[in-house]
């Protein structure tokens, strides 16, 4: 067990370390296109040259790697060109505004969509199981910003109760999350939902659940106690996976609503060229999503009793 | 017998239609099913795969899934009708007054729950017990199935004990609430013979010591023969004869029971004087199911007029016996005694030079050992000797059997052999090449096609994706028999020809294939480069009774015809008496003992032969036969015991030695040899498994 | 149950051309409801896309009269069947032209996806060991990435245009791919008939593509499915974040992000798009949603 946690802490870093490697060889091995990015396209040659040797380009390429990396680890990615001001506070207060959207969104889908999927799961082919089956396939299809652009239609211009948008800028605003969140909550519940169902729909049909009917045991029993735990191994699993998922689908929600947090932070960076703040955001990104995984697989093996004794 | 005046059975079935719905339509299951259970019976139901067996079992337990309905008919429990009854009822009898063994010990078990509470349950739900009361009843029975230290059992997971001891818990689990009526389906298939040799037992004494209704299914004569007071065979979702085990084992009516005993090798058989003899054809699907007797395509005693009669074919009482019926026409009109049905032929071919020798191999698989003992000791490689020390010589024409229970190490022999894996050690000289080190990629043409097999699986052996005939195809190709695409073809045809198959099956897919089939295209493909050497591996295991011997007797058949030498590794010793003129006797990855067919099954036994033979359960009255329990489980080829492999279960084990030592082998001047510490001439001594008394 | 599955008989043969096999495919998905529903739209789509150069429509940039309602009557007479968008572009005509590039875009990149990823999949997955673990570690790597940000990334470093899209795809997609190969092929490759055809002697090519690849294509072709849907998701996301293919040609993504700010005053310049991305994404959902339930029933 702790191996096998060692073990996969020991490949998570190694794929930091590869994914940091080459983002930096990505945006920042060629020099003059880095000065070119900090200085503008209009920037001469030699004024190009002189900012490099300033600001220590005439290094070799893996000591100014092995600098970055040093200071990546204390939080220095240098400072933003758009912005102006040091990477490392722009992307604390991003990230804590889109740690709070994140979190709501996760306090009202995990307990909708597990209960959802195990109501679906429990009794395959129901009319209950149909309704519950289509209306997420439908929801978990459509993508979010169509999502976005219906709710924001309705909400905002048609009955004008929201506003369309939600950059905060009067300070927290509880009215200004609920078109991110809906949007998220719809997207995404019907995946979990779906794999919530699937596994509850096959513990349903194993030899064990038959024992335990044919056992005699009340049906309430036979779910809360034969069911459910090997049911929600599975979902586990997702869940936790999709906090990689929940990125992507963040991006295009903030980017939507202008809220003012991490992915809207990387796509303004990314159309602007601002190359500090992709190389911070894709780090940060890229950690969220390898800890994550590293958190479901520790989680499944405990789960897991045929895995956690073997 | 009890009588059977004034009790009221514990179960009857009367008429009981059975069908499952689909989307093809109503596909009748069980038709027309009778049965009378007294207290204290048990009933075998004995049939092949689909003849609605199970489909009886789970219908009594009311459980019978989304698209199965009992049609008409009653299921009578202590007179109450099942049928009847509601959801509440019906939990208040599960598990208490009727319980159930699955054929699947591992997966009939909760894999997240401990056994204990999985056991303690039952009195907790069913009776009004106290939490410590549970526990001490469900430790008590623990004990009462043998399980050594209940306590340990009661705190484990159901993964972290073995498939014996997962399948006593289940047994325990079905008797916690002392039940009227308990049914097993096929509760050893999924077992080692050794293994379910000591369950059987179990179920015997349980019969007695609890006096416990019992319906016992199970595709396996023998085992019913076991333990079981009265049989019931079925065919095609019929009952086709029951009665008192004895009578119908003695005399059997119905043609399709005659045929099930004629198609297994049993003590008395003889490939001379008392073949095989297949039942023909195949079984009907539910909705090809002939007019009259469902039988009757594949029965040599049909009539036009009499079995094809619309409306079906009921059962009727055997006059001079009690309680024994039968569902055909003719019955009392059949001359048994001057029946001589064509049998597999069993000329005994000359045995020619040798073709395949095998010196000292021996295969070590290394395991990384990733545990953090492991680590900090470490020792990070462990060896599992998967094949020590083999030595083996093969012949032209010989067949010779490998046989052995899991983790003996035949299928490790076999890769080995196939050029899979790589020798550890030893040498593989197959017509004076040696070959134990190169890999078959690395093997020529010609000497690739001199060595094929014959795999277990039918389901498995061919490539859903290809037809039968260009798989076949691919072979001749491959070895260069035919580069002529005419030529190739008709090679196919006569390799179809050969294994007795319509040419026109070149054009199907393997899934328009029966299992049979399937094994007869594998059968072809295997010799289609003329090899000198077959290897199969449990070839019929998989398939019905019926069907094994036919393909049984076709690859004997072939194998004679091409003097080919055939390695035959099988688990099932009944067969492979039948087939074989030498035997191996495997264990943990050691030949025990090897000699011949006469020598392996007469004393001197090695004390592992000998508890094998007694564990096959023989479908024959007229054997008797010595019953040895073997005590623990089968070690794991992991981690092997010290010493002798088998000490650690050995009847005969002596003293110390067998623990520190492994045996020698001893040789007899015949070259019967047996690893054992004990004296040839101490071994001799002992009495022959089986006796057969002269045939009536 | 499972008695009534297992009868050892033999169904009667046919010999099936490949033609006929289609066709049969085909007539299974009446079986499913919601398959069919799938196909209808998809096949709707792929109507509009191939047939797009015949219709009678405005030129897809040609600027004409800004803000029109559906169904206004065009300077030069004809019809804006769906009005025009905020510069007077006829927004029929940029659905229909959006729907042939998204199509053909989602195709390629998906194909190409599946390509790269089939055989990674099926060498880590029959070969194990060391190509394993050198395959595993890469995909792990892409995998470590949230999909839009990897694409983001990649956009960012080679610029926008419908190959960077094709190439953004590839890196997102070939891992997941590998992934369910590989599982897949670790399944397969336990059974006999490879292990005959190992002992005939074959090429581990031979095995991995034509014993192995063929028994996976039932999961695989309902996982292209649903891939196709996510690949359409990506351009239209990747043009709505204004990092897709490059204006002023007609992308559903665009036409969104340019239009939602007005949907004040021009409501179905907004809805139309979102409407007709949201039923081809629909339709590549259902469809293999479709034909795993008719899988899982064979």
């Amino acid at each position: 067990m702790i191996v096998l946690a060692a073990k996969r802490l020991v490949a998570m870093l190694l794929i930091m370390l590869v994914v940091s490697f080459i983002l930096f060889s990505l945006f920042e091995a060629d020099k003059m296109a880095v000065a070119g990015k900090v200085l503008g396209p209009y920037s001469s040659i030699e004024q190009r040259e002189i900012w490099l040797s300033q600001n220590g380009y005439d290094e070799p390429f893996l000591s100014r790697y092995t600098q970055w990396v040093g200071g990546a680890l204390h939080g220095d990615f240098g400072d933003s060109l758009q912005y102006k001001v040091p990477v490392s506070e722009l992307l604390a207060d991003r990230l804590k505004n889109t740690g709070i959207l994140a979190l709501i969104f996760f306090l009202i889908m995990i307990p909708l969509s597990l209960t959802l999927g195990v109501l679906a799961g429990m009794k395959e082919g129901s009319w209950l199981d149909r309704i519950i089956s289509i209306f997420s396939v439908l929801t978990t299809s459509i993508p979010e910003f169509v999502t976005a652009t219906f709710l924001t239609g309705l909400f905002v211009y048609t009955w004008q109760l929201l506003p369309g948008t939600s950059s905060m800028t009067g300070g927290f605003s509880w009215q200004e999350m609920i078109l991110p969140v809906m949007v998220l909550v719809i997207y995404d519940f019907g995946y979990v939902t779906r794999m919530t169902r699937a596994s509850m729909a096959e513990v349903m049909t194993s030899q064990y659940i038959r024992t335990a009917i044919l056992k005699g045991l009340p049906y309430k029993r036979v779910i809360m106690r034969h069911a459910l735990r090997n049911a929600l191994i599975a979902p586990f699993t997702v869940i936790v996976l999709q906090l990689n998922w929940l990125l992507s689908g963040l991006v295009v929600v903030e980017v939507f609503f202008a809220y003012k947090g991490f992915g809207s932070l990387l796509v303004d960076a990314a159309l602007f060229g601002d190359i500090y703040v992709i190389e911070a955001c894709v780090m940060v990104a890229v950690f969220i999503a390898v800890f994550s995984q590293f958190i479901s697989d520790i989680g499944y093996t405990l789960l897991n009793p045929r895995i956690r004794f073997s | 017998m009890l009588p059977t005046t004034a009790v009221t059975p514990v179960l009857e079935c009367k008429n009981v239609n059975i069908s499952y719905y689909t989307r093809a339509g109503e596909i009748p299951a069980v038709i027309d099913f009778n049965l009378t259970l007294m207290p204290g019976e048990s009933m075998g139901i004995v049939g092949e795969s689909g003849c609605g067996k199970s489909t009886v079992a789970l219908a009594i337990m009311q459980y019978m899934g989304k698209n199965g309905r009992v049609k008409s008919g009653q299921i009578l429990f202590n007179g109450r009708d099942l049928q009847t009854m509601g959801e509440d009822e019906l939990r208040s009898i599960r598990g208490s007054q009727i319980s159930m063994v699955y054929q699947e010990p591992m997966a009939s078990l909760n894999p997240s729950m401990k056994i204990g509470e999985q056991l303690m349950e039952v009195p907790l739900y069913h009776e009004s017990v106290t939490e410590a009361e549970a526990k001490q009843r469900s430790l008590d029975m623990l004990a009462a199935v043998r399980l050594p230290d209940p306590q340990r059992i009661m705190d484990a997971y159901p993964h972290q004990i073995s498939g014996g001891q997962q399948q006593r818990v289940v047994i325990a689990m079905a008797l916690l609430s002392k039940p009227a009526l308990l049914l097993l389906d096929e509760p050893t298939t999924a077992l080692d013979v050794t293994v379910e040799a000591g369950i059987v037992q179990l179920i015997k004494d349980i019969s007695k010591q609890f006096g416990t209704s019992m319906i016992y299914i199970s595709h396996n004569l023998g085992l019913i023969l076991e333990t079981c007071d009265r049989i019931t065979v079925m065919y095609s979702g019929e009952a086709v004869e029951a009665g008192a085990v004895q009578s119908v084992f003695n005399e059997m009516r119905h043609p399709y029971t005659r045929g099930l005993f004629a198609s297994i090798p049993l003590p008395g058989t003889n490939k001379n004087s008392r073949p095989l003899v297949p039942i023909r054809g195949q079984l009907p699907l539910p909705q090809n199911r002939p007019q009259g007797c469902y039988f009757s395509p594949r029965c040599d005693f049909f009539q036009a007029g009499r079995c094809d009669t619309k409306g079906g074919i009921s059962m009727r009482p055997v006059s001079d016996e009690q309680r024994h019926d039968v569902r055909c026409v003719r019955f009392e009109d059949i001359d048994w005694a001057n029946y001589r049905p064509i049998g597999l032929s069993g000329d005994k071919v000359e045995i020619g030079k040798t073709v395949l020798e095998v010196k000292h191999m021996k295969k070590y698989y290394e395991l990384k050992d990733s545990s953090l003992i492991a680590m900090i000791k470490g020792k990070k490689v462990q060896y599992v000797k998967a094949n020590e020390d083999i030595n083996l010589v093969a012949h032209e024409a010989e067949t010779v059997a490998i046989v052995g229970e899991s983790g003996c190490g035949k299928s490790t022999f076999a890769k080995v052999l196939m050029g899979l894996e790589e020798a550890t050690e030893g040498e593989v000289i197959l017509n004076g090449l040696e070959l134990s080190h190169t890999p078959v990629q690395q093997r020529k043409a010609q000497t690739v096609a001199l060595l094929q097999m014959v795999f277990q699986n039918p389901f498995d052996t061919l490539n859903p994706s290809h037809t039968v005939g260009s798989q076949i195809a691919r072979v001749i190709k491959k070895f260069d028999i035919e580069s002529d695409p005419d030529k190739i073809n008709q090679r196919v045809m006569e390799l179809l020809d050969l294994v007795k198959l319509p040419r026109d099956f070149a054009l199907r897919r393997p899934r328009q294939l029966s299992g049979g089939q399937k094994q007869r295209i594998g059968i072809a493909r295997a010799f289609a480069g003329r090899p000198s050497v077959v290897v199969a591996d449990e070839p019929v295991s998989a398939l019905d009774v019926s069907v094994q011997a036919a393909v049984t007797g076709l690859l004997t058949d072939i194998q004679r015809n091409l003097k080919t030498t055939l390695l035959f590794i099988s688990h099932d010793l009944s067969v492979v008496r039948y087939v074989s003129d030498r035997i191996v006797v495997m264990y943990l990855g050691h030949i025990m003992e090897q000699g011949t067919t006469d020598e392996i099954f007469n004393p001197p036994y090695h004390p592992y032969t000998e508890a094998l033979l007694s564990a096959v359960p023989i479908a024959d009255t007229s054997v008797k036969k010595r019953h040895i329990v073997l005590e623990g489980e089968l070690p794991s080829p992991v981690n092997p015991p010290s010493g002798c492999p088998f000490q650690t279960r050995c009847p005969r084990k002596m003293c110390a030695i067998c623990e520190t030592q492994l045996p020698a082998l001893q040789h007899t001047d015949t070259g019967h040899a047996i690893m054992c510490h004990i004296p040839i001439a101490e071994l001799r001594k002992v009495e022959q498994v089986f006796q057969v008394e002269a045939a009536n | 149950m499972t008695d009534a599955v297992k009868f050892d008989t033999a169904l009667p043969a046919k010999r099936e051309s490949r033609l006929k096999r289609f066709f049969q495919a085909l007539a299974l998905m009446r079986e499913s409801p919601v398959g069919m529903i799938g196909l209808l739209l998809i096949l709707f789509w792929v109507m509009m896309a191939i047939l797009a150069p015949f219709l009678p429509l405005y030129d897809p940039n040609a600027i004409m009269a800004p803000f029109q309602k559906i169904g206004a009557t065009a300077p030069d007479g004809g019809i804006f069947w769906l009005g025009t968008d905020h510069k007077g572009r006829d927004i029929l005509s940029r659905i229909i032209w959006g729907a042939q590039k998204v199509l053909i875009w989602a195709t390629f990149a998906t194909f190409v996806a599946y390509v790269v990823g089939m055989l990674m999949g099926v060498l880590a997955g029959y070969k194990g060991g060391w190509a394993d673990e050198i395959v595993s570690f890469i995909a792990n790597i892409f995998l470590s990435f949230p999909f839009i940000i990897l694409c983001i990334i990649i956009v960012a470093t080679l610029g926008a245009s419908g190959w960077t899209v094709v190439v953004a795809v590839t890196f997102a997609s070939a891992p997941q791919i590998m992934r369910i190969v590989r599982g897949l092929v670790l399944d397969l490759k336990t059974r006999d008939y490879i292990f005959a055809a190992q002992t005939r002697g074959e090429s581990p090519w031979y095995i991995m593509l034509v014993e192995l690849l063929p028994n996976a294509r039932g999961p695989l072709i309902v996982d292209a499915c649903l891939r196709l849907g996510y690949t359409v998701v990506a351009i239209a996301t990747l043009g709505f974040l204004g990092l897709g293919l490059p204006p002023p040609d007609p992308d559903w993504g665009l036409m969104l992000k340019e239009a939602v700010p007005l949907g004040a005053f021009a409501g179905h310049s907004m809805y139309l798009p979102a409407a007709a991305l949201a039923s081809l994404i629909l339709g590549f959902n259902l469809l293999a949603d479709g034909l795993r339930e008719i899988s899982l029933r064979d």
